[in-house]
């Protein structure tokens, strides 16, 4: 067991009160799965990435925890925490185009970094050199500044980077978001093949792109409004979704081989609860076209297949 | 880098023809006759006397040719280190009367810009971390930055010149004193120095503070401090970095600041008496004294332009992406 999360409560501190962004959330994520999460903005997704890695100064930790690997992390201590960032969970963030210091060479940067988790840049630099490689850059980038590279050349600078110390977990937000779709499609394949070269060993991408998952995801965790909709494989998810929500989602990608000229292509009506006050019960019940009175009782987030979690009262 | 160098060397050498040529031509468009003045001064009644020392002293001074003459003699005399013959100090040498004056300038301009900029900036950088000193700096940093250099140059010679009587109020040594290499000299010159030193040090003080401090406060939200923080980086690090990005601007703002930290120590000058080159700007105007004044602003021209100049290329080592952007390397 890798990554468990139970009943993690992240709130966001405001002046009209505290926004739950994350509000209960249960999951685990095996050793070498790489589970995507998916949903719409402001669905709590990025909130999830930063609880299990760094709380922002806003960020509340409200209750639950988080064990990496059968030690619990301190996640609400910053302190104690710094300990287990980079070299257990690691981070790769959604500004990676500006994630490095403008005015340090990247080997500097590395070096310093390195430094700072008492790791002898000499040592590690045979094997960051065979990374780079790996992902396509030459060794030379590591005496240019970040301003010399491009866009997907910094992205797999800092996909190595953020993975050099080999963490038991990385999360990678929006990764691809900032990219055109060929580079993306490089660094999807990146990112699946540090798993199976055992660089890192399990991985939680974070999207709002279903088809980015599809691509690099062993499960698909779909979220709404600080819930848990639905987790099942990847395959799973896109072919027999359960979750009215995630039906939904799905139902809103265009499909290859379709004519749009016709048809309308759906989206879902509405929008989600706000977070400050969220209602009681399901939260998708508003929107849903299944709901009924059950759903005024938040439904459970349970298993009804092998690997199939659904929190649907309409799903037997 | 050689390019970007031939481009600022030949950007400066503009800005200087036309700062000596606007140099000339001002004292020459100011109301009032030098040379009268020169023969006033004699007190002779006889009218061809008058004549035959206003013919003299034309001449002495270059003054009967016609300007474009005037003006080419200048430069010509410029490159042979001749800025002419003071009329207020007749028969003294502008270039010597300048450069006796200059150490003065200097020794309070040179100390107050670097260390205002170095305790400034560091004050700015540690009020950006500790509220308890930011709600100290901040009040007290606004407040001394708003300050006119002569006014607060005012409130010092009276607080502690005549009021507590630490320190002489006016002039570069005592007038008892001959100018020598001694230690009773050196205690003496260093004891009139601290006021003007200390108006221009406090008014520079407050505003690299302020500055840095908002610099500072906005580096550590960057992307590249969170990403650091994110990997475990500990918080000297992420700081050291923003630090060094946060210097960046506050350098250009040194190289925009210099002129204006330059008139103040004139005015500071003129407060103290202190015999730099802004008691002689206001010496040489008051006495209608063409050629000191010419090599006076010379000198500050001069000075201006090279300590640009210096901060051009410091900036250019310190910040690699104005170095790719003037090669032309692609990101």
């Amino acid at each position: 067991m890798s990554l468990s999360v139970t009943d993690l409560r992240v709130h966001y501190r405001t002046l009209r009160g505290d926004v739950k962004a994350l509000d209960g959330v249960t999951f685990e994520v095996a050793d070498g799965e790489i589970m995507g999460i998916a949903g719409e903005s402001g669905c709590g997704k990025t909130t999830l990435g930063k609880a299990l890695i760094r709380l922002d100064t806003r960020m509340k930790h409200a209750g639950g925890t988080v064990a990496l690997d059968g030690e619990k992390l301190p996640i609400a201590d910053d302190g104690a925490m710094r300990r287990h960032r980079y070299r257990e969970v690691s981070l790769i963030p959604q500004y990676a185009m500006s994630a490095m210091n403008p005015t340090r060479k990247i080997g500097r940067m590395i070096r310093d970094l390195l430094a700072a988790h008492n790791v002898r840049y000499t040592d590690v630099l045979p094997e960051l050199e065979r990374r780079l490689e790996l992902v396509g850059l030459d060794a030379e980038v590591l005496k240019r500044y970040p301003i010399e590279l491009s866009g997907g050349m910094k992205q797999r600078v800092v996909l190595v980077l953020s993975t050099l110390l080999n963490p038991s977990l990385l999360i990678g937000d929006e990764v691809t978001s900032a990219l055109d779709v060929s580079s993306q499609k490089a660094v999807a394949r990146a990112l699946v093949e540090f798993r199976d070269h055992g660089f890192v060993r399990s991985m939680i991408v974070i999207t709002h792109d279903i088809s980015v998952l599809f691509q690099v995801a062993d499960t698909i965790l779909v979220m709404y409004a600080g819930h848990l909709a639905e987790k099942a494989p990847a395959r799973t998810i896109i072919d027999e979704p359960l979750h009215p929500y995630t039906k939904m989602l799905i139902g809103a990608l265009p499909k290859v081989g379709d004519r749009y000229e016709e048809q309308q292509l759906e989206g879902i009506e509405g929008r989600p609860p706000s977070l400050l006050d969220p209602p009681a019960g399901c939260r998708f019940r508003a929107r849903c076209p299944l709901a009924h009175d059950k759903c005024a009782e938040a439904p459970p987030f349970r298993e009804v297949a092998e690997g199939h979690q659904v929190a649907c009262w309409a799903v037997s | 880098m050689r390019g970007y160098l031939a481009r600022k060397t030949v950007i400066y050498g503009l800005t200087f023809v036309v700062a000596v040529t606007l140099n000339w031509l001002i004292p020459r468009l100011m109301p009032g006759d030098p040379v009268q003045r020169m023969v006033a001064r004699a007190a002779v009644q006889h009218p061809e006397t008058i004549a035959a020392m206003t013919a003299y002293y034309e001449q002495t001074f270059g003054l009967d040719l016609p300007l474009w003459q005037q003006y080419l003699n200048y430069w010509a005399a410029l490159f042979r280190g001749d800025l002419g013959t003071s009329v207020w100090l007749f028969p003294a040498p502008v270039a010597q009367v300048v450069l006796d004056a200059v150490p003065y300038t200097l020794g309070i301009m040179i100390p107050a810009i670097l260390l205002s900029f170095v305790v400034g900036n560091s004050v700015g950088a540690m009020a950006a971390r500790s509220r308890w000193l930011d709600n100290v700096a901040l009040p007290v940093g606004y407040l001394i930055t708003a300050m006119p250099y002569m006014w607060l140059a005012i409130l010092l010679a009276w607080g502690f010149g005549v009021a507590l009587g630490w320190f002489p109020v006016a002039g570069g040594y005592d007038f008892g004193m001959v100018p020598q290499w001694s230690w009773a000299f050196a205690g003496d010159l260093l004891q009139h120095w601290v006021l003007p030193f200390l108006s221009l040090f406090l008014v520079s003080l407050g505003g690299w503070a302020i500055g840095m401090r908002n610099l500072i406060i906005y580096e550590l939200e960057s992307d590249y401090a969170n990403y650091l923080s994110a990997l475990g980086a500990p918080k000297r690090l992420v700081r050291q970095y923003a630090f060094r990005n946060a210097m960046l601007p506050q350098i250009t703002g040194l190289a925009l600041q210099l002129g204006t930290i330059l008139g103040g120590a004139l005015v500071t000058e003129i407060v103290f008496a202190y015999p730099g080159l802004g008691k002689l700007v206001l010496s040489a105007i008051q006495n209608q004294d063409f050629f000191l004044l010419q090599g006076t602003l010379l000198f500050v021209v001069i000075g201006v332009l090279l300590a640009n100049f210096v901060i051009d290329i410091v900036y250019v080592l310190v910040d690699p992406r104005t170095r790719t952007g003037l090669t032309g390397a692609t990101a």
